[in-house]
């Protein structure tokens, strides 16, 4: 999406959303495959000022900590440097008040000198009802409030908050014509923005602007039991099992006990999703992005005989389960690109009910849980279980909801690495990123095993039988020309 | 109990109104276009009412800016009953015609009038986003009026020079009693302000999904000039043997294609030239011989023709003949068993279309239904004639925006190809093989 590395810096006084900001934003960023990761300088101080004694330390004329507070700001900004230069990330999120010009000047000379785009993301908010939300929320659990009652902290942090105001310069119409940035104001009624420079800034700020920090939860589920799990086999548009309808109607009873106002249920458009929704007797929206992950050539087939029929896509698949895509089908990387606008429609929305899939499920669940995409394609969503996802601090708090009604276990762990006599390497394709897909199944003719600086020619479904060393081996594809 | 069922989900119960605020030759009826026909071609029925047209037809012929003068009164009457007459008109298309979006482009620079639209749609339970669009660069409204107003039906007899006097005078007239919109009387309102074609903005209130995806749009759009080139991947050898779909790579003309595709591309000398691919083997193969970097898009593949793939045409008559006939009643709703319809390729090339409005010169090359999605975009085509737009192999479509549009320049390569466009079949009032089924399946 981008070239120079892009670094986000947050402007705004205390408790106006600033880490809530970085971590959602850099979990979205992440998910969507931009690799990002957050600095908050804050944790830096907190490592080099062991103990927090009050707010003074945040006094404008107390120069001992000014001088602490910048060498912290040096310290990330280096460790910044270091993940975008050497570590690969593309976005970092440099989470400190930097409400001063002067400051934001230096990052800017920083940025400058290594070549990264900037983009400031200011938070301003007078509200002194959200403030104080906030202040509950996420100051009151902070390790520097650790000793202190309510009261004490609050009224400590308040008067924190007073030290940054007589410095503050805000983001300015005019002075700061030239830089890019969005202000978001009284969290989210207004947004200011300018000067946005690339694909991946509008996608922040689109994102930005669809979020919201209004209470409600999220209830994930999987259609009920279907007749091609009861068979063992994936994909397919079977309907529901016996044992699937019930739990369809467990599922009402649970849905109108749980008395959700105004919630929305979305399904996919397959008919497992919709007659489990049918069961509860409210309008659902149906959602093609929803339907389950395509299996291609191995849609209806049963585990056993993807194995007998297409042992290399098998095993390839077990490799790299995230990114690997069924001949004539998805990836689990695919899914999240098609779910993307489900999640952002998911963030506009309050309490939802998506009723969906195995695969789908993951991904919407590694969203909000932060989940890596190795881990991903393994977490747990076994079927007739509801997850009531409900936001709290920076994260997502997870209740796990057995509608207790018996099912198939579709789930497959993590095979272990084995040494044995049948292996199989991953393909590392030679056209650079971003400019090669992820998978270019299409333009194999040729495997070249490499090992030990030997090469030897393979046709794309042989299987090593030889175990070559603990290294696995690495098989080149090659992008050939006419046959 | 109710369901809805779409290829994309239902964004919005109350229709909107999204009503344009801003001096003359700001660009309103350019977003006022250009927006109507993304929200069309995403799925959301949406109609344009130019209250200058409404003018235009009440009073015949346009004499001078002393028309716009704000003590004109007579004129302020005529003004203010077209406007109100397009109201009607916009009330007519929400209720009668299933509009879903009606864009109000007009000037509508007085508080007053603002007043007046919005309780107009108070009082039939529209929602309102308000688009001002705000520029004192006079190289930009320079441009703007040599663009657009010189060849307005306003001065159809007039020299370039009056023509250019008289609209500056006409934009003196307004500026005397425009108020833009004002961050705290106007606080509860909902409005986007763009300053200087998108350098910044201003959003305020955004209250739904539909109103998000329209701000979205708004903030990715320019006026920079640039061309987009769209064409198909070369011939393949399941084009040769005359079957839809699969993966197969390019035959021998097809190569020569892509050999000529590479010559053309760099006699058009295109500056920071983008090229954009699908994941296919075909498209592939036809960028690697333009011999520069090319982004590969998973969103450009061509339609899943699911239980149909790589048969011929014949043979899906013969294998499913129902299929067959559902989907020439309805070629771009019908989706394939197991694959896609038009509907959903639309939905799918959505953030192509976003990502080619950012972007400034681009070649697509891309396949046949995928092509016609996008062409379709461009050229405000309806979804009625979607299927059936004309994209041959071999020719590549040139498209440069200009004024209100685009123009568009087919250069076919020279070098044969099979045709693989099927016409709309003609509609036979007594068949053999009609189907009781009805039309709008899915």
């Amino acid at each position: 999406m981008t070239n120079c590395p892009t670094l986000i810096v947050t402007v705004g006084l205390p408790a106006r959303g600033k880490t809530y900001i970085s971590k959602k934003l850099t979990r979205y960023l992440n998910w969507i495959g931009v690799p990002t990761k957050e600095f908050n300088v804050g944790q830096y101080r907190r490592e080099c000022v062991k103990i927090y004694k009050s707010f003074e330390f945040f006094r404008p004329d107390n120069e001992e900590g000014l001088k602490i507070r910048k060498q912290c700001a040096s310290a990330a900004l280096n460790d910044v440097r270091q993940y975008l230069t050497e570590e690969g990330g593309q976005v970092a999120v440099f989470d400190a008040t930097n409400t001063t010009r002067e400051r934001r000047e230096t990052i800017m000379r920083f940025a400058d000198q290594n070549g990264f785009k900037v983009f400031f993301v200011e938070s301003v908010c007078e509200d002194p009802d959200v403030i104080a939300e906030n202040i509950v929320q996420v100051k009151l659990g902070s390790p520097d409030y650790r000793h202190c009652n309510t009261e004490q902290a609050v009224e400590d942090f308040m008067k924190r908050i007073k030290c940054y105001e007589n410095s503050y310069e805000p983001l300015d119409e005019v002075l700061d014509r030239e830089l890019s940035f969005i202000k978001i104001i009284d969290v989210g009624r207004r947004y200011l923005v300018n000067r946005v420079l690339d694909h991946i800034q509008s996608r922040i700020v689109y994102y930005l602007m669809n979020i919201h920090i209004t209470p409600r939860s999220i209830y994930l589920c999987r259609h009920g039991e279907s007749d091609l799990n009861v068979k063992g086999r994936i994909g397919g548009d079977s309907g529901l099992s016996s044992r699937g309808k019930a739990f369809a109607c467990c599922l009402a009873k649970f849905i109108h006990a749980q008395d959700i106002p105004d919630l929305k249920v979305w399904t996919s458009q397959m008919k497992r999703t919709i007659q489990t929704a049918e069961a509860l007797g409210v309008p659902y929206e149906q959602w093609k992005a929803l339907n389950e992950i395509d299996a291609g050539v191995c849609e209806e087939l049963m585990y056993e005989e993807i194995q007998q029929r297409h042992p290399l896509e098998f095993a390839l698949r077990d490799q790299d389960k995230y990114r690997y895509r069924y001949p004539k089908g998805e990836s689990y990387e695919d899914l999240v690109q098609r779910l993307e606008p489900v999640i952002m429609e998911l963030e506009r929305q309050e309490n939802i009910l998506v009723i969906c899939h195995q695969a789908v499920m993951r991904c919407l669940l590694a969203y909000f849980l932060d989940k890596t995409a190795e881990e991903l394609p393994y977490l747990k969503c076994p079927l007739h279980t509801v997850l009531k996802l409900t936001p709290v601090a920076y994260g997502c708090k997870v209740e796990s909801i057995f509608l207790k009604v018996e099912a198939v276990n579709t789930h497959r762990e993590r095979p272990e690495v084995r040494n044995t006599h049948t292996h199989t390497g991953y393909c590392s394709c030679e056209f650079p990123r971003p400019v090669c897909a992820p998978r270019c199944h299409y333009m194999v003719r040729a495997c070249v095993m490499e090992h030990n600086g030997e090469r030897s020619s393979l046709q794309p479904n042989f299987l090593l039988r030889n175990k070559p060393s603990q290294e696995m081996a690495r098989l080149v594809f090659l992008h050939a020309q006419d046959a | 109990c109710q369901s809805v069922c779409s290829s994309v989900p239902q964004f919005t119960n109350s229709p909107t109104m999204i009503v344009l605020v801003g001096l003359p030759a700001r660009g309103k009826t350019y977003i006022s276009k250009k927006l109507t026909r993304y929200l069309n071609w995403i799925g959301v029925p949406t109609k344009v009412f130019n209250v200058g047209q409404y003018r235009r037809e009440a009073v015949r012929s346009y004499s001078n800016f002393e028309f716009f003068r704000p003590d004109n009164e007579e004129a302020m009457k005529i003004r203010k009953a077209c406007a109100l007459s397009a109201l009607k008109d916009v009330s007519a298309y929400f209720t009668q015609d299933h509009g879903q979006v009606a864009v109000f482009d007009a000037t509508n620079t007085t508080r007053e009038r603002r007043e007046v639209i919005l309780s107009f749609a108070k009082e039939y339970g529209y929602k309102v986003f308000f688009v001002e669009s705000i520029c004192d660069d006079p190289e930009i409204i320079a441009e703007n009026i040599k663009q657009v107003k010189l060849s307005s039906p306003d001065y159809v007899n007039c020299d370039k020079d009056e023509a250019v006097a008289d609209f500056l005078k006409r934009i003196e007239c307004y500026k005397v009693t425009y108020v833009p919109l004002d961050d705290d009387c106007d606080r509860n309102l909902s409005y986007i302000k763009i300053f200087n074609v998108g350098s910044r903005y201003l959003v305020n209130r955004v209250q739904d999904h539909i109103q998000s995806r329209i701000v979205y749009y708004l903030m990715n759009i320019h006026v920079t000039p640039r061309t987009i080139y769209l064409c198909r991947h070369g011939e393949s050898d399941l084009n040769l043997l005359g079957r839809i779909g699969g993966d197969s790579g390019l035959s021998s003309r097809g190569n020569k294609f892509a050999a000529a595709l590479g010559k053309y591309i760099r006699s058009q000398c295109i500056p920071d030239l983008k090229i954009w691919t699908s994941h296919m083997k075909r498209t592939i193969q036809t960028a690697e011989a333009v011999g520069v970097p090319y982004e590969q898009w998973k969103a450009l593949n061509e339609i899943d023709a699911g239980v149909c793939e790589e048969m011929t045409y014949e043979e899906i008559q013969e294998h499913y003949p129902e299929e067959f006939a559902l989907r020439d009643q309805d070629k771009y709703r019908y989706r394939y068993p197991k694959g896609e319809s038009y509907e959903d390729l639309v939905h799918r090339l959505e953030p192509v279309i976003m990502e080619l409005e950012r972007q400034e010169n681009v070649l697509v090359v891309c396949h046949q239904a995928v092509m016609r999605c996008l062409l379709a975009y461009f050229l405000d085509k309806s979804a009625d004639e979607l299927p059936y737009l004309k994209c041959p192999l071999h020719t590549v479509l040139k498209l440069t925006p200009v004024a209100y549009g685009c123009k568009v320049e087919s250069v076919f390569l020279n070098v044969e190809a099979v045709n693989t466009h099927r016409d709309r079949p003609v509609v036979s009032v007594n068949t053999h093989a009609q189907t009781h089924t009805e039309t709008g399946l899915w």
